[in-house]
């Protein structure tokens, strides 16, 4: 039982008077757990989270971003289930950007583990206040009273008031001083499946995205920008877009140097989007193309694999002496991996609505960090944040690029050069071929084995443009943080480890992207670990299990220490689930792989063939411990959803570069996996009681090496390098 | 102007989503006499004469498309889901009864970031058998 303490009403209840007709509860909570970035404080501002009304209808707030992980469902649940409230009388209404929302930044599978408990609090005081107004009311003690479904009842006489004709009692009660939550055994929504509030919306096309905005007298932008990062515009010819049926104006824009700042370019202004791109198509622009246009991926892999075959900067934790083991090796392994950029490719291409006008702005934009938006946006136009208003619509998918609002700013600037609304549209060229790019990268991986098949020492080399090198420019080494995805501290228990980083400088925009540095490390590592237990001639599941060790946790790790026992879990039932060990048919093969990532851990075992040189997926088991379940389909759909866009990193994704331009364009160059490759995929999750963790993203690392391990099991042929298709498998 | 373009921005109509431009995504799939097509890809004077239901629009198999949808919560971010049930509602309306393999061949046209396929998949049994009943 947790309870909370000292909670002013000052604070705590805000009544809005009788326009607003009900009671409106907000919440003062700290989050000494969360992961702040940039400027995020630690303390809260007061909060408003919970609006009961008197015909009992319950709007609550959903403070993070609604990109398919269905937070708006999951979150708003735990407030209604501390709350017992009827979820029948539910409407979840989406906060704008603003501090006083806590954190809102809706990345690193973080909004459960980090606001659960609050928002459980909220529903929690909401409860007590209303049996409180009922034990009045009644004139017995509040032990006396129970909720239920919307009800206080009276344990005495079973006489039960509806929520909502306790409005206008609870407001004049104070706030309880001693909230306690619920167990888990009387949970009616968390730990069960609650279908997404949204769903009507979704099958009716009647959600609004960024791009569904739609203000009066707006006007439509598309803008060209450099093919080469950063590069500028030397100049350009508008005659031919002019002549363009809706075109409007012609505007050139000037980079903005900053983390999220707009690239710049020209943009076309029109009255409809579609002239918007023909009168782009009609620019005539020279470009200056800066220093990034020399830019030629394969040349950089070539350079950044070299560096990985020599002495790099020491990345501790160093363990024993790995050179003493390597000399003392029955057998040596080493092995290199190389990985490409990635783009995002959400479906919904960035966007952004603004209106700037009478020193106000207002935006509509799908965005996974609202408030950095807003105090960018503050910044670029010299005004208050507070006369800068951030309305957060559906985001058509997210993983990580929405987290960049470069595009409002575009918006915000052109809107406050024409005066009217501008909404700025991304076509899927412009999101493909100007993203903050997954980065790329090349990893060295040596390990010695003794005579009994152990592993005595390990060598894990990486080296890829950093995600530093996007907020200080000249970071040319790794962030300790971007290692710390389970290259430097994987879960082994090998005595002699050494982890090393080469420089890799960078030529675009580096950004994250689901599961960030988790896909190459678990590539590489469990590519790698594969490749041991063939030389050690053991079967690939028992040396895994074996390399993990005797159980153990990793206190040092607060709050959520890694359990060895918990991974070796996942790894098991997975393999049981795949019945790992069986025959198969001619062709066939199992590759089984496993990360732990965002404090959860998975195991994924994936059944392919390769008959006439073609890679088919048969089967995906996948099985997670991300602790305490708060929404189970919620979970299990975006185990399915990471299944696939693991695969889709597997067989196909992949960003080069030549003089600096991107050489993709759109799904055709860029492609993703569809749904006549994806087999089934079948999900388990582990019961647990442990606190909850990541959701969103750890189910994508195991996904891509669990294939590469497949492949060399039906055909012997190791891929060290994706995507697949490169390699003539698709 | 492609019809796309004319349905969002013209006529008002949101539901159909815009995802690649180029008949590569399915994210704007109309009906036009009951058959899928990529408005992206289509002038506007294809459609004269025709008859042209959106996401917003009801037909039969689309009604039980969105209740198999519903009932399996196939949506993560929703937004390719409005193209998704147009194709699905185009194959039932030539197909009453597909195959895992029928769907595979109507529905691998449409991409799902998110990954729903397998939601998909079953959600058009689903709704077979919601029209049978």
């Amino acid at each position: 039982m947790e309870s909370i303490q000292n909670m002013s009403r000052r604070n705590f209840v805000k009544v809005f008077g009788l326009a607003s007709g009900g009671l409106i509860i907000g919440c003062q909570f700290s989050s000494e757990k969360d992961i702040v970035r940039i400027d995020d404080g630690t303390t809260f501002a007061p909060n408003l989270f919970v609006q009961l009304k008197k015909d009992g209808k319950l709007i609550l707030v959903c403070s993070r971003s609604e990109m398919g992980q269905g937070i708006r469902t999951s979150l708003t649940s735990a407030i209604a289930d501390e709350m017992e409230a009827d979820w029948n009388y539910v409407s979840v209404e989406q906060a704008t950007g603003d501090k006083k929302f806590g954190n809102q930044n809706t990345d690193g599978s973080r909004s459960v583990r980090t606001i659960l408990e609050p928002m459980r609090k909220m529903g929690a005081t909401a409860k007590a206040l209303l049996i409180a107004a009922a034990a009045k009311k009644w004139q017995v003690a509040e032990t006396d009273c129970k909720a239920e479904m919307h009800y206080v009842i009276n344990k005495n006489n079973d006489k039960k008031i509806f929520f909502g004709d306790l409005v206008e009692d609870a407001m004049k009660i104070d706030v309880p001083t001693n909230i306690s939550l619920k167990d888990k055994k009387d949970f009616n929504y968390i730990g069960k499946t609650l279908g997404s509030v949204d769903i009507k919306d979704f099958t009716h096309g009647s959600a609004t995205y960024g791009l569904d905005a739609r203000l009066p007298n707006m006007k439509f932008a598309v803008i060209a920008r450099c093919p080469s990062t950063f590069g500028t515009v030397k100049s350009f010819d508008k005659t031919a877009t002019l002549k363009i049926a809706g075109v409007e104006n012609v505007i050139e824009l000037e980079r903005v140097k900053k983390p999220f700042g707009m690239l710049g370019g020209v943009a076309v202004i029109a009255s409809n989007t579609w002239s918007a791109i023909q009168g782009r198509n009609n620019l005539d622009i020279h470009w200056d193309k800066g220093s990034n246009g020399q830019y030629d991926s394969k040349k950089y892999m070539q350079k950044i694999t070299n560096r990985v075959h020599n002495n790099a900067k020491v990345a501790p934790p160093t363990k024993g002496n790995v050179n003493a083991a390597f000399s003392k090796a029955s057998q040596i392994v080493e092995a290199t991996y190389q990985l490409p950029h990635l783009a995002h490719a959400p479906m919904e291409t960035p966007n952004a609505l603004a209106w700037v006008h009478d020193g106000k702005c207002e935006v509509w934009a799908p965005l996974q960090d609202p408030q950095t938006a807003r105090a960018d946006a503050a910044a670029y136009l010299g005004i208050e944040m507070k006369d800068v208003t951030i309305n957060v619509t559906f985001l058509g998918g997210g993983f990580g690029r929405k987290s960049k609002p470069d595009f409002v700013i575009e918006a915000i600037a052109l809107s406050k050069k024409i005066n009217a609304p501008v909404q700025v549209v991304w076509t899927r060229e412009d999101d493909i071929q100007h993203s903050y790019y997954h980065t790329t990268n090349a990893q060295y991986l040596k390990a010695s084995l003794d005579k009994s098949g152990d592993v005595t020492g390990w060598l894990h080399r990486t080296a890829f443009p950093s995600i530093n090198s996007t907020f200080m420019p000249g970071a040319n080494y790794a962030a300790g943080w971007e290692i710390g995805q389970g290259m430097n501290n994987n879960p082994f228990d090998i005595p002699n480890t050494r982890y090393e980083n080469a420089k890799a400088e960078p030529f675009v925009r580096i950004g994250w992207l689901r599961s960030v540095c988790a896909i190459f490390h678990s590539f590489g590592i469990n590519s790698f670990i594969d490749e041991l237990a063939d030389k050690a001639k053991k079967d690939p599941l028992q040396f895994k299990l074996n390399l993990i060790g005797k159980d153990r946790i990793r206190e040092e790790e607060s709050p959520h220490p890694l359990n060895t026992k918990r991974l070796k879990n996942v790894l098991n039932i997975a393999a049981k689930n795949a019945k790992w060990g069986r025959e198969l048919p001619e062709g066939h093969g199992l590759g089984i792989a496993f990360y732990y990532s965002f404090y959860s851990y998975v195991a994924t075992v994936v059944e392919v063939s390769v008959i006439n040189d073609k890679l088919k997926l048969h089967h995906i088991w996948t099985v997670l411990d991300c602790g305490m379940v708060l929404n189970k389909d919620n979970v299990l759909n975006q185990m399915e959803g990471a299944s696939v866009f693991g695969s889709s990193i597997a067989l196909y994704g992949k960003i080069t570069a030549k003089d600096g331009a991107i050489e993709q364009s759109n799904f055709h160059d860029y492609k993703m996996t569809r749904m006549n490759e994806i087999p089934p995929i079948d999900v388990t999750l582990v019961e647990s009681d442990e606190a909850p963790t990541g959701v969103g993203e750890p189910g994508v690392p195991p996904v891509a090496p669990a294939i590469a391990n497949a492949i060399f099991n039906a055909t012997g042929k190791r891929y060290r390098s994706l995507p697949l298709s490169d390699h003539g498998l698709v | 102007m492609p019809l796309l373009w004319a349905i969002r921005d013209i006529v008002g109509l949101t539901g159909t989503k815009y995802g690649c431009g180029v008949s590569q995504c399915g994210a704007c799939s109309i009906l036009i006499d009951g058959e899928v097509v990529r408005s992206c890809s289509l002038p506007v004077s294809y459609g004269i004469g025709k008859q042209i239901t959106t996401i917003e629009g009801k037909t039969d198999n689309l009604e039980y498309l969105r209740e198999a949808w519903e009932e399996i919560n196939v949506p993560q971010c929703g937004y390719c889901q409005s193209g998704q049930l147009i194709a699905a509602a185009s194959l039932l309306n030539t197909n009453p009864n597909p195959s895992d393999q029928d769907i595979d061949d109507a529905m691998s046209g449409n991409i799902c970031r998110c990954g729903t396929y397998p939601r998909i998949r079953k959600a058009i049994h689903k709704a077979v058998k919601l029209k049978n009943k």
